[in-house]
Parts: structure tokens; C-alpha cells; sequence
């Protein structure tokens, strides 16, 4: 028997395969006719996020909105079906581009636009801006812009729905670039150690801000970091709905029944550029190339075909869906601009518990 | 005949505090590195993990960011964490939890969120540790808006103000330090205090000089004040317990009685905590009630030496204390020692 052995991993875990060609997966999605009432449903929400960030985007080029904003235009998926199976008690995290995230739970436009402009009725009144977003009622716990920060905030969410004894979960959102910091590894080796309920979800959208997955890691799928710290993982197609939802109900299920960590690898692409409403197309290797192809990835159209082939959606309904989307924003834009900001107050009062910071 | 007084230690005074939060306080949990080991953290949380149960004691990985990260999640979540960092060196591996996490959840959420996430980390230096085993950093954290920052110098404060760190809402930094575990007194009963209600407090009264020092500062502050007192000086000595937010009406009442002020710490002297003290001071004070100009006594602004000759003029002294005291109410030299 030897008494050395060299390894290099590689496999099933390192490589994203076919996901990562932009030239396929543009026909309909698959779906199961039982699943046919959740995935309109998805797809109505899936719309309406759609409809909000091309709001916000518009609002940005014309120089109105002037806080950061990470739009997720083309990868709605992820958060669509990750959030369908967060049942109240959940702790869900994000991060910089979580407006998805924000309204596939439940959140409300209203909030989100009048927070992305500074007004005291946003979710955050005020204070937040786009990048800093919470909704405690549906479960957003947090979303913050230091890349990876959240990931261990979700593990101790984790713990404590773990010490509640509820069968609740945490769920933390992040991107490829996240699995490049240190927090995202220390994180999921607590969460394996400790047994944490936890559901680690990595939108994979190849690029960390200008830079393509390819410049940062040896391998193109972060799998491999689940195999490494021993969480179960998936992968799926992050622009099929159906396809996030089947391996998202597998992983909750194993969490809530007591089995620890679960990670999924979303492979999804954003249109728009890293920040702002721009397509960014002369930023980082092939993007010129590959966003044409990519955008006939669209979640959103890929579903709608899908579900117009079996009958559960007609044309119709499916320009209601667009209509209602766009009346639903343009009132929330338009109540949230006459909205008021926050008080002078704000700046020193919402700092310490009690309003103050001692005695007075 | 009256049964003698028992004395408790600082470090078994933390303890008590520890024990009585995990006692009466269900949502209290403690993590850590070291945490089931029996020298890590001294004497202060002994066979805490055997008591309550290794679930609310818990030793974790190598990882101070992701295990602080994780207690400020529990928090947001309904639960008291404290997490032990056992020096403080090893805790800025977790600064951004801290100080870009924790201090800031409540203000950028718009006040709608409470992170009662108290940070116990340890100044452990001397005995030639060197330049990375030595830290103790106070200054940095007290400069943070939302991040309370408690430095006890007794044994008494030492256990009530960790049960008043717990119990805040707020995020708050403990720090304790290892030259004070030989510090003894008779503790009063336990009282659950409000930390927004707790500040500097004034030691001994005297109307020649102030000093003002916190933690081990502060205990050398009283042990100069009596050497002092013994030349005929008398000190008004301000202990500051909480850093941040600094409350200064007891810094400037002072102040305008003896008209002298020293500002002793036992961080670096560059944008330092006695730089803060004494900026409240002069702000606050008409010159022309000053007797002198306001004077510091910190550590040289150099990293921690090892060696044994340069770390002994290091570290602030009584006798050095003694001395610039002298020399800034007018005396030559010390009487008699």
C-alpha cells in the first residue's frame, strides 16, 4: 500500500458543462402539468420583477435615481424559485443585487421604489438605498453590499432557527464572486460542523463585477467548495424555473428534516451591466459575444412558451400579466416620488436602541 | 462575629456574570475559540460549557469572522449572543462584522432592527508576546457610531457591565484584560443595569488634577492618585467605562475644578481614546480655567516590542504616572516614595 497519494479533484463538481454555452437552452423549458398553478404564479412574479428593475433602470439613466442599483435583469429564476418555498419563520439573506430577491418574497414595489429614491416610506425609510434592503414580514432579513458579509450572518439565522427547534431555515443568497472570500468558506464549514439548517444559493452569472469567472477561478462551477466542506449540493439551469424549483423543494426538505446544509448553484447571466442600467457589452471576456445569445436564455419567455404549449396560459393573459405589471409600478413610482423624506432627526436617532446614545 | 468578607477575582467575576446571564436569560448563548478548553479564556468561563450545556457554550472553528458573523445573525434572529474573541489581535479578523455589520444593521435598516450582539474580546499582552499578541485597540472601535464600547476596570463592572452588554439591544464591545484578573474586591448583589444609563464615573474626588483612564489605565489612575495624594496632590480620578458613545459632562465638570487634566490609555497615542478625552475637554472648557495645558500618557506610537528592557518602558507605569503628574500641577519631584 502506498503511503502517499497526490490528488487533483476535477469532475462533476468543477465544470458547469453545457450551462455554460450560451448558444443552448433557448428552447421552452420543461414542465410538469402538476406544477402548472405554482409556475404561473411564478411567472406573474417573475414579470413584475422584471417590470420594476427596467423601471428602476430607466430611472437611473435619466439621472433620478442616484443610489447604486445592481440590477438582475435576466436572472429573476433564482429568486422566484428559491422564495416559493420560504414558508413564515424563514430567514432569508442577500446582497448587492437583491431586488429579486426583495420582491419574490412578497415585498412591495412601493417600498422598493421609494427606498431606491431615499424616502422615509421605503423599506429601509430611507436609509438604505437599493443596496441595503429588509422586509422582516416576508422574511427579508437583510441585504448588504460587502460581497459575501451576509453568508455567515445567514448560518447564525441558521443556528438560531436551529435552537427554536421549528423546522424553520435561513436561506443566504449570493454570487460567484462571494465564493472567492474567505467568509463564504469559513461559513460553510460551520454550517456543515454544526449541522446548521442553512440553503447556501450561489447565482452563478460568470461575472464578478467586470471580471469573468474564467480570470478568477481555475474551474467554472463553485460546486466543488460544497463537495470540499461536505454540503450536498445541485445545480441547475437558473434561468428554468421549473428546474430551480425541483432542486430547491429536494434541498428544503433534507434542511428541514434535521439533515444540515444544503447548496445550490444557479447558473444564470445578468443583461445589464454590473451597476447601473447599462448592458455593459465592452466590459469582461465575450460579453459582447455571448448577451445576445444569453437573452434568448430569458427565464421569463422560456416559461411563457412552455406553459402556452399545454394551454395553462393564452396570449391574453399573458399581455394582462405585462399590463397589470406595469400599471402595478408606474403607481408605486408615482406615490413613492410624492413621498416625503426622512426627518433631519433620522441621522442621529436611528443609530442606538432608544433613540439616544446616553443618558441625556 | 461577623463572617469574613469573600473577595472575587476580575476573572471570576466575569464568570459570575457569564452564570448569571445563562442563568436567567434563555436567549443567551456563548461562541467562540477556546471556549471548552481550561486556559484559553483564564478563569473567566471555567466549566461554563459543563454547567449549561455545549450548545449555549460553544467552542468553534479557527474562523473569528464567520463565528462573529453567525452571532450577529442569532441576533437579528431573537438571541444574545456573546462571542469570545481571546485576544483582541486575533479579532480583526473580524472587523467587518463588526464595524461594517453589526454597528450599522440598526441605522441603515432605518432603526427597525435590533442587533443585541455583545463582542467579549481580550487584552492579553506583556511577558514578551510581541508586536501581534499584544493589541488592544479600543480607539478604533470607539471611534464607530453604533458600536458601544465597554472597558471595565473592576471586578464589579467587570460582571455588571458584561450582564449590561448582553442585555442591550445594541451592539457592544467588551473588552477585558488579562492584567486585571488579580484584582480582587467583595461583590455587591447583582443588578440588571441599563447601558445606555451607565458612562464614566468619578472614583476619588481631589481639586488639584484630573486623570482619566479607562480599564487598566484607570487602575493605574488610582494607584497614582494615592502616591499623589501622599505629596499632597489630590486628583479627581474619572474611570470611563463606556468608550463610545462617550458621554463628557463628568470629563468637563472636572476638568473646570482642577483646571488640570491627564489622560491616560493604554492604546496608541495618535487619534487615540486620551486625544478624545482631552478634544472634550478643551472644547467644552474656557482656556482661561485651565491651569495647564491638557497632557496625555499613552504608548509610544510603536508596534509591541519582545524584548524584555524595551517592553518594561513600553507599557505606562504608576511611577511614570506619578511623575507627569508632578510635573503638571508645578512640583519638582516626587517627596518620598
Amino acid at each position: 500500500m502506498s503511503a502517499s497519494v497526490i490528488g487533483r479533484s476535477t469532475g462533476e463538481a468543477a465544470s458547469l458543462g453545457h450551462l455554460a454555452d450560451a448558444d443552448r437552452y433557448h428552447e421552452p423549458i420543461s414542465i410538469d402539468p402538476q406544477d402548472t398553478e405554482a409556475l404561473l404564479t411564478g411567472l406573474h412574479r417573475m414579470i413584475l420583477i422584471r417590470v420594476v428593475e427596467e423601471k428602476i433602470g430607466d430611472m437611473v439613466s435619466q439621472g433620478v435615481v442616484k443610489c447604486p442599483c445592481h440590477l438582475a435583469i435576466g436572472q429573476e429564476a433564482p429568486a422566484v424559485g428559491v422564495a416559493s418555498y420560504v414558508r413564515p419563520g424563514d430567514r432569508v439573506f442577500g446582497a448587492h443585487r437583491s431586488h429579486g430577491h426583495f420582491l419574490a418574497l412578497g415585498g412591495s414595489p412601493h417600498g422598493l421604489l421609494a427606498e431606491v429614491q431615499g424616502k422615509d416610506t421605503g423599506v429601509s425609510r430611507g436609509m438604505g438605498g437599493s443596496m441595503h434592503l429588509i422586509d422582516i414580514p416576508n422574511g427579508l432579513f437583510g441585504t448588504v453590499p460587502i460581497v459575501g458579509a451576509t453568508i455567515p450572518i445567514a448560518v447564525g439565522a441558521g443556528i438560531a432557527a436551529k435552537m427554536d427547534g421549528r423546522g424553520d431555515m435561513a436561506v443566504s443568497f449570493f454570487g460567484d464572486g462571494a465564493t472567492e472570500e474567505g467568509a463564504f468558506h469559513e461559513s460553510m464549514n460551520l454550517a456543515a460542523v454544526m449541522n446548521t439548517p442553512v440553503l447556501f444559493v450561489c447565482e452563478n452569472n460568470f461575472f464578478s463585477s467586470h471580471l469573468h469567472i474564467n480570470l478568477r477561478q481555475p474551474d467554472t462551477s463553485v460546486c466543488r467548495y460544497a463537495e470540499a466542506h461536505r454540503i450536498e449540493w445541485a445545480r441547475a439551469d437558473g434561468n428554468d424555473l421549473a428546474a430551480v424549483r425541483s432542486v430547491t423543494k429536494e434541498a428544503v426538505e433534507s434542511i428541514r428534516a434535521g439533515n444540515g446544509p444544503r447548496f445550490l448553484e444557479l447558473v444564470t447571466y445578468r443583461w445589464r451591466g454590473h451597476v447601473g442600467h447599462r448592458e455593459d457589452e465592452d466590459v469582461g471576456v465575450k460579453r459582447k459575444d455571448d448577451l445576445t445569445a444569453w437573452k434568448l436564455r430569458d427565464p421569463i419567455s422560456r416559461l411563457a412558451v412552455a406553459l402556452d404549449s399545454i394551454g395553462a396560459i393564452d396570449r391574453q393573459q399573458l399581455k394582462r400579466f405585462w399590463t397589470e405589471a406595469h400599471t402595478v409600478v408606474e403607481d408605486a413610482w408615482a406615490t413613492a416620488t410624492h413621498d416625503g423624506y426622512p426627518p433631519a432627526k433620522a441621522l442621529l436617532s436611528r443609530v442606538y436602541s432608544g433613540g439616544m446614545a446616553h443618558r441625556q | 462575629m461577623r463572617a469574613a468578607p469573600t473577595t472575587t477575582g476580575y476573572g471570576a467575576a466575569i464568570r459570575d456574570g457569564f452564570e448569571y446571564l445563562l442563568a436567567n436569560h434563555p436567549s443567551v448563548f456563548t461562541i467562540g475559540q477556546g471556549l471548552w478548553s481550561p486556559w484559553y479564556v483564564g478563569n473567566s468561563m471555567t466549566d461554563l460549557d459543563s454547567q449549561f450545556g455545549r450548545e449555549r457554550v460553544i467552542d468553534t472553528p479557527v474562523s473569528e469572522l464567520g463565528c462573529t458573523g453567525a452571532a450577529l445573525g442569532a441576533a437579528l434572529c431573537g438571541y444574545r449572543p456573546v462571542v469570545i474573541h481571546p485576544r483582541v489581535d486575533f479579532m480583526l479578523l473580524a472587523v467587518d462584522q463588526l464595524v461594517t455589520q453589526a454597528a450599522k444593521w440598526r441605522s441603515m435598516f432605518g432603526g427597525q432592527v435590533s442587533a443585541p450582539i455583545t463582542v467579549r474580546a481580550i487584552i492579553n499582552r506583556g511577558g514578551e508576546q510581541g508586536a501581534q499578541h499584544s493589541q488592544s485597540l479600543q480607539s478604533w472601535f470607539a471611534h464607530i457610531p453604533g458600536l458601544r464600547v465597554v472597558m471595565p476596570s473592576t471586578p464589579t463592572d467587570a460582571r455588571d457591565l458584561l450582564i449590561a452588554s448582553v442585555l442591550s439591544d445594541d451592539p457592544v464591545l467588551y473588552l477585558d484584560d488579562r492584567w486585571l484578573y488579580g484584582l480582587e474586591e467583595e461583590l455587591p448583589p447583582i443588578e440588571e443595569r441599563n447601558l445606555a444609563q451607565e458612562g464614566p464615573r468619578l472614583t476619588r474626588t481631589g481639586q488639584d488634577l484630573t486623570l482619566v483612564g479607562c480599564s487598566y489605565s484607570a487602575h493605574l489612575c488610582r494607584e497614582a492618585a494615592a502616591r499623589l495624594s501622599a505629596n499632597g496632590i489630590e486628583c479627581d480620578v474619572i474611570d470611563i467605562r463606556v468608550l463610545n458613545p462617550l458621554d463628557a459632562t463628568l470629563l468637563i465638570k472636572s476638568a473646570k475644578k482642577t483646571g488640570r487634566v491627564l489622560a491616560v490609555d493604554g492604546d496608541w497615542r495618535s487619534c487615540g481614546m486620551a486625544a478624545e478625552v482631552i478634544a472634550s475637554i478643551v472644547e467644552a472648557v474656557d482656556p482661561r480655567v485651565m491651569r495647564a495645558s491638557p497632557r496625555r500618557v499613552t504608548l509610544p506610537d510603536a508596534p509591541a516590542p519582545t524584548s524584555n528592557p524595551l517592553e518594561r518602558s513600553y507599557y505606562p507605569t504608576v511611577d511614570y504616572i506619578v511623575q507627569r503628574g508632578l510635573a503638571l500641577v508645578g512640583a519638582q519631584q516626587e517627596t518620598f516614595e
